[in-house]
């Protein structure tokens, strides 16, 4: 709450952000693929995963 | 150093030491029921001549026969290991980039509290209304339970961080009508439940599933704490963010 309002705070907690995004967003495009992608192929090397994950499988 | 190399190498040390050790776990307690699903598969489903055209409206268990599939046995072991070692650094990717956005995990301790949160974004809410299910069994459109999975992990993390870090308390109760809406609205369905899989087998599958996925979840939220402290010590900048 201060620091927000703190001088060059907010300009770093911005500069931040993006990179944490990048972060994210690439962490979900992995789950994405292992996980959810329909290609057979995927799939079938990751059956015994997403079951064991409980992701919805077939 | 840049924020993204810096977090990307913590996620890729925590999501490997926590992926072998996830694969360990699904090695002996998620796979062997796995396995024995699909022998009742094979063998006991109540239609005698095992027809996948035919069957695909009950179980939709088709693997695309056309397509490459591991072998049975030590190349199957070796794909798994590699999809979990992948996917837990994809896990941990997510939890590293929403933790440093909080302020970043100060040691193992705090590190268990974010990897309870994984574990009831992740496993619990989604496997509320769409539990494990083994091979064999029925269930509804996948491209329906895909959605409503995201849609529920979306909501549920959503909810929490409104909860935790919301300031008002009138966010705090927002937060918890997101968690609940998806289970009001409820998960896709299967016409029918009929399946040649034992219930007692679910079961313990169900149990196997949440259990491997907490150990997971809290060696996953330990490890990027311990591996963060280590990691600021060694850049001279203790306790500060990484940047």
């Amino acid at each position: 709450m201060t620091a927000s309002t703190m001088p060059g705070a907010g300009h770093a907690a911005m500069a931040r952000i993006r990179p944490l995004l990048m972060t994210g967003l690439l962490g979900l495009a992995i789950i994405g693929v292992a996980g959810f992608a329909h290609m057979d192929v995927v799939h079938n090397a990751g059956h015994d995963y997403r079951h064991s994950m409980a992701f919805p499988c077939h | 150093m840049s924020v993204f190399r810096n977090t990307v190498f913590l996620a890729v040390i925590a999501g490997l030491f926590a992926g072998i050790v996830m694969a360990g776990l699904q090695g002996m307690f998620t796979v062997p029921l796995i396995l024995a699903a699909e022998a009742y598969e094979q063998t006991g489903a109540p239609a005698p001549d095992h027809d996948h055209g035919q069957e695909v409206a009950a179980s939709d268990h088709h693997h695309g026969e056309d397509a490459w599939m591991p072998a049975d046995g030590a190349e199957r072991t070796v794909y798994t290991v590699l999809v979990n070692i992948v996917t837990a650094i994809g896990f941990a990717l997510v939890l590293v980039a929403a933790s440093e956005a909080a302020g970043g995990i100060a040691g193992w301790r705090q590190g268990l509290l974010w990897g309870l949160s994984g574990f009831a974004v992740f496993t619990l809410a989604p496997g509320l209304g769409l539990p494990p299910e083994l091979p064999g069994m029925p269930a509804a459109d996948l491209l329906a339970r895909q959605a409503w999975w995201i849609a529920t992990v979306c909501a549920t993390a959503a909810g929490l961080a409104l909860i935790v870090f919301g300031r008002r308390a009138l966010l705090a109760v927002a937060g918890v009508a997101l968690i609940v809406a998806p289970h009001a609205l409820g998960a896709p369905q299967p016409a029918s439940h009929e399946t040649a899989v034992p219930a007692a087998l679910h079961h313990d599958f169900v149990v196997a599933v949440t259990l491997t996925n907490l150990v997971f979840w809290l060696v996953l939220g330990a490890a990027v704490g311990v591996a963060r402290a280590r990691f600021a010590e060694a850049m001279d900048a203790p306790q500060s963010h990484l940047a």
